[in-house]
């Protein structure tokens, strides 16, 4: 038996796309503990969905080993379909059903028998807010309702993990500040393994591990907090009056590690925070560019996704380089 | 141009509503809203879904009338001059349509014919959008196999190809990864720099922190309006306490006992990846209680402090009823 | 293969509730059938009544004028108008005055006594049901009135002249089954197969691709269901609401257009429910194929198309080139045809269907076969 709730190894998953070979999944491996919440995120296309997909084995994979619970994920789907609950990307529940029908749709394809139904569609409908709009139609709930009920019909028959492809696209940030607080109470009071997807870097956050995916493979999976940690320098952040000359200026500034765009603002990480900051400070005067806000600020999420995804991407190409010269 | 009244073009504002109503039967979508927007303002409008975010905005683009109340563009009146506000405004929304069987430039010169521009205001206008939506090299691509950031930009290219004063951005950013929406928002700031006025609606709370300043909408009331920072310091009712905990599911069990049993009065707590997120209305008068509570259950405190609320956390706290959160 | 009734229920449950709760869908379900059954058998009524007629009776005799009254007691004809020569008549017909001209030369009488009788018939041969039906009318009447007189000659350029004949053997022909050419009855055990035989394949290949267009499906293969019990749970609501629609179909036959119905009604509906499966394993034969429920309508669509004119229900199969007859064998319909006409009209039992039910069987099998290796509980 293995130890992990998910595990994939050197998983590779190609598409034939016009006769074209397309590698959605390029060799990624991963494992996740039973009881973590993982959040695999990556820009869109990074191959997301389609990892969570094999590893599922609603897709066959190309090469490599996947397995939830110590079952294959091509030999044994149906073992692993009657011990994970799922959340497809799109909304994906019978529109015309009404959330009871619904609940009890899946009840039944998942085999609970009638006395456990009767004990956990009121609890499942109580836990999602849902109880009031048993007889709604599933297709005429909110965004943020509908992922609710796809989450209590995807826990019906009491899985051991979940795996979620961004449950929260599209929904507001009420909603989606609720759905992240149901995940957790499962965390918290069934010890649930959470395998998610998500595009939003704050929902990163939230999880106890991270998987940054990019041209399908893993290029991190740490702890939020370690990759922040990973980031290189200290982070300034200011808002420059004219904000192309100042983006060049800070480019071509020693100690300057990156400079990211934010908005009307520059994120510029540096060596050395006082060094940095003087020296941006002068610059941008004997420029004659105004500035307010010049300051020191965290490193979230989204800048070390950032900062990761573009070292990737100038690694691959100085490979890409050393390979023409070769 | 005679016809115009002259008290409406005396609001030399591009953005004006004065008490805004707008009612379907017996539902208020939009109640009583007043606010303006500044030339050359990146103004975010923001709301849970179903809180008349849309409503506001349909209601300034003329193609629905308000129950009392104005909405004026440009000096305009949205009810009455619709003509004269359509000619000056741009519109993207998430559904903004490219033809996805033809080129990036077709599709520019598509909505360029559609806006009326004579040839060589055309030739100009697609050079321009061509290079700062960054699309050089692929302006004979067919747009459908543009990715999702370039479509995005390009859309935003064909909404503001007959050059208006101020654009509607409605969800422009929705499924598009963080590095792309960078890109995005750095050409909004290009617009404003240029004078453009920009009205924005997003879901993603780290999104609206570019905005210079945001309107929060709820119920169809406006509830907050001031800029990101300020916000901060005078929308949050509560205070947001991390809590490291060497346990932190067993942890987050004891502290929802806690809210539940009403022994510390937690508007939310919690699980946020390692940590525990709790907001509260006095954090510094519990800090002691929380950790005391833990200890008494063997769960070891390693750091309990007060960090800064994000603005989704100052957007919950303004949309929501404290006890509604779950 | 495995099959747990109680996911074979829910899903069974939910299909049910899904198609109930399609208002609509049902509306169109039973009300196109009904607008088919009355549009096609109407419309399929090739014989041509009342004709107008015109006379050029150069005789003026009792034998001629009865013979005259003879042709318009058969309802077929309509003496519009009388004429005096052969010329006038073709003028009249070139004028589309009148479809047909009888010209009936002098001492008529008289020849038909020394049963050497002739007598002209002029018709439009640019109406081809006209053609016929008047062909026909005009030979039956004109052996019902003398045992002397046939006229059996052709000439589909435009006239039927009869040639002097004298026949020494009386022709008579009975029609079987449907003893006043009744076309309806002809039309109806057919057109209510093909009605099926559209809904069935259509509805099935719709089916899939509606639970995949709509995302449903990917949330269903995440679930222990297996691929028998996804596949009955869309046949079997399918195949309940096709057989009401036959229940409908055949009680409008015989009540609404009079068909009476000669066979034993049990063994209708068995084999009917055959035919059901094998249209409905074609329609998720199709499902498997096609993306979009567009798609699935038009492929559909074609067998619809075969259905009306490959199949033997308006046109007769054996007057057919090869490749047309062939491509009418992939339509379920063209065996089932045989099938309904036999039991629906004749009366006859199994024992004279039985080849057509085999190769149903056989055809079942076959595209149940072929979906079920098609249909992969994966996504791709």
């Amino acid at each position: 038996m293995n130890q992990f709730a998910i595990s994939a190894a050197n998983l590779v998953k190609e598409f034939k796309v016009n006769k074209h070979v397309v590698t959605a999944v390029n060799g990624l491996s991963l494992q996740v503990a039973p009881g973590e919440t993982f959040g695999l995120i990556g820009p869109d296309g990074a191959g997301k969905t389609t990892t969570t997909r094999v590893i599922l084995g609603l897709l066959s994979r190309t090469s490599g080993e996947s397995s939830v619970l110590g079952f294959d994920s091509m030999n044994d789907m149906y073992q692993i379909r009657e011990r994970v609950g799922y959340i497809a990307q799109q909304f994906s529940l019978p529109p015309n059903l009404t959330v009871m029908e619904n609940m009890l749709f899946f009840a039944g394809v998942h085999s609970v028998d009638a006395e456990e139904q009767k004990k956990r569609i009121p609890e499942l409908l109580a836990f999602a807010g849902l109880s009031e709009f048993s007889n709604r139609l599933a297709g005429k709930l909110s965004g943020g309702m509908k992922k609710k009920l796809a989450l209590a019909c995807s826990l019906i028959h009491e899985p051991q993990v979940v795996m979620l492809d961004e449950p929260t696209l599209g929904v507001d940030p009420v909603s989606r500040r609720e759905f992240w607080n149901l995940l957790g109470n499962l965390r918290a009071e069934k010890g649930l393994t959470i395998f998610i997807c998500t595009p939003y870097m704050d929902e990163a956050e939230r999880c106890t591990r991270v998987g940054l995916i990019y041209e399908g493979k893993l290029i991190v999976d740490d702890s939020p907090a370690n990759i922040k940690r990973v980031i290189p320098g200290h982070l300034l952040e200011f808002t420059p009056s004219d904000f192309s000359s100042a983006l060049k200026l800070c480019n071509e500034m020693n100690g300057v590690l990156e400079v990211q765009t934010y908005g009307e603002k520059l994120h510029v990480f540096v060596d050395d925070v006082l060094k940095c900051k003087t020296q941006i400070e002068d610059a941008l005067a004997s420029q004659g560019i105004a500035y307010d806000h010049l300051r020191e600020i965290e490193v979230r999420m989204e800048e070390a996704f950032i900062s990761l995804i573009r070292r990737q991407k100038e690694s691959v190409e100085q490979n890409e380089m050393i390979g023409e010269v070769r | 141009m005679s016809a115009e009244p002259f008290t409406a073009r005396n609001h030399e504002l591009p953005i004006l509503i004065q008490n805004l109503t707008k009612r379907f039967g017996d539902f208020t979508a939009v109640d009583n809203v007043s606010f303006n927007v500044q030339s050359g303002e990146v103004f975010g409008w923001l709301g849970p879904n179903g809180a008349g975010k849309t409503t506001t905005i349909r209601m300034l683009l003329g193609l629905i009338k308000p129950t009392s109340g104005n909405a004026f563009v440009l000096g305009f009146d949205s009810a009455t001059q619709t003509k004269l506000v359509h000619a000056n405004v741009g519109y993207m929304s998430q559904q903004f349509t490219l033809y996805s069987d033809l080129t990036a430039m077709q599709n520019i010169r598509f909505y360029g014919g559609v806006h009326g521009l004579s040839s060589d205001e055309l030739r100009q206008r697609i050079a321009e959008i061509i290079r700062t939506a960054g699309l050089e090299g692929r302006e004979n691509t067919l747009t459908g196999s543009l990715s999702g950031g370039w479509k995005q930009r390009l859309a935003l290219g064909c909404a503001i190809v007959h050059h208006p004063k101020v654009v509607f951005l409605d969800e422009p950013t929705a499924g598009v990864d963080p590095i792309s929406r960078r890109q995005f928002w750095e050409l909004i700031y290009q617009m404003a720099k240029e004078g453009v006025t920009v009205l924005v609606t997003t879901h993603y709370m780290d999104e609206a922190e570019l905005c210079q300043r945001v309107g929060f909408i709820t119920g169809g009331k406006l509830v907050a309006l001031d800029s990101v920072s300020q916000l901060k310091q005078t929308q949050m009712r509560g205070q947001v306490l991390e809590i490291g905990a060497s346990d932190p599911e067993k942890a987050m069990r004891i502290l929802k006992a806690a809210q539940l049993n009403g022994r510390i009065p937690f508007d939310e707590v919690a699980l946020y990846g390692a940590q525990i997120h709790a907001v509260m209305p006095d954090a510094q008068k519990y800090k002691e209680a929380i950790q005391r509570l833990l200890m008494g259950e063997d769960v070891q405190v390693s750091s309990i402090e007060r960090v800064a609320p994000t603005l989704e956390d100052v957007f919950i706290s303004s949309v929501k009823a404290p006890a509604a959160i779950v | 293969m495995q099959l747990n009734f109680q996911r074979l229920a829910a899903l069974i449950r939910k299909e049910s509730i899904q198609i109930l709760r399609d208002r609509r869908f049902i509306l169109l379900f039973l009300g196109l059938t009904i607008v088919q059954l009355f549009v096609y058998s109407y419309s399929a009524s090739r014989s041509v009544y009342h004709m107008p007629m015109a006379v050029v009776d150069q005789s003026r005799d009792a034998t001629s004028a009865a013979f005259v009254q003879a042709l318009v007691n058969s309802q077929y004809f309509d003496v519009t108008m009388y004429l005096d020569d052969e010329s006038q008549a073709k003028d009249a017909i070139d004028k589309g005055e009148v479809k047909a001209a009888l010209i009936i030369p002098p001492h008529f009488a008289a020849e038909v006594d020394q049963r050497s009788a002739n007598f002209l018939m002029l018709l439009d041969g640019s109406d081809q049901f006209a053609v016929r039906s008047g062909y026909s009318a005009v030979g039956l009447v004109a052996q019902n009135f003398g045992l002397q007189m046939s006229a059996e000659n052709l000439a589909l350029s435009g006239a039927v002249s009869s040639t002097n004949h004298t026949l020494p053997i009386n022709t008579f022909a009975q029609v079987l089954y449907n003893p006043d050419m009744n076309d309806k009855w002809f039309v109806i055990p057919g057109i209510i197969g093909m009605i099926l035989q559209t809904l069935a394949v259509e509805q099935a290949a719709i089916f899939l691709v509606r639970d995949r267009e709509w995302g449903t499906m990917e949330q269903i293969l995440a679930t222990p269901v297996r691929q028998l019990e996804l596949i009955l749970s869309k046949l079997i609501p399918l195949s309940v609401l096709c057989l009401l629609t036959l229940g409908m179909s055949v009680a409008l036959g015989i009540y609404w257009f009079g068909v009476p119905f000669r066979g034993n009604l049990f063994l209708y509906f068995w084999l009917a429910l055959l035919f059901l499966a094998s249209c409905l394993g074609l329609g998720l034969v199709i499902s498997t194929r096609v993306a979009t429920q567009f798609e699935a309508e038009a492929s559909a669509m074609i067998f619809m198309l075969f259905g009306l004119l490959l199949t033997g229900l308006f046109y007769p199969r054996t007057g057919m080139p090869l490749v047309p007859q062939l491509i009418g064998d992939i339509a379920p319909l063209t065996y089932f045809l045989r099938i309904s006409r036999g039991i629906y009209m004749k009366g006859v039992g199994l024992s004279f269907v039985w080849s057509d039910a085999l190769i149903l069987v056989l055809y079942t099998l076959i595209v149940v076969f072929i979906s079920s290796k098609r249909f992969k509980m994966r996504l791709d």
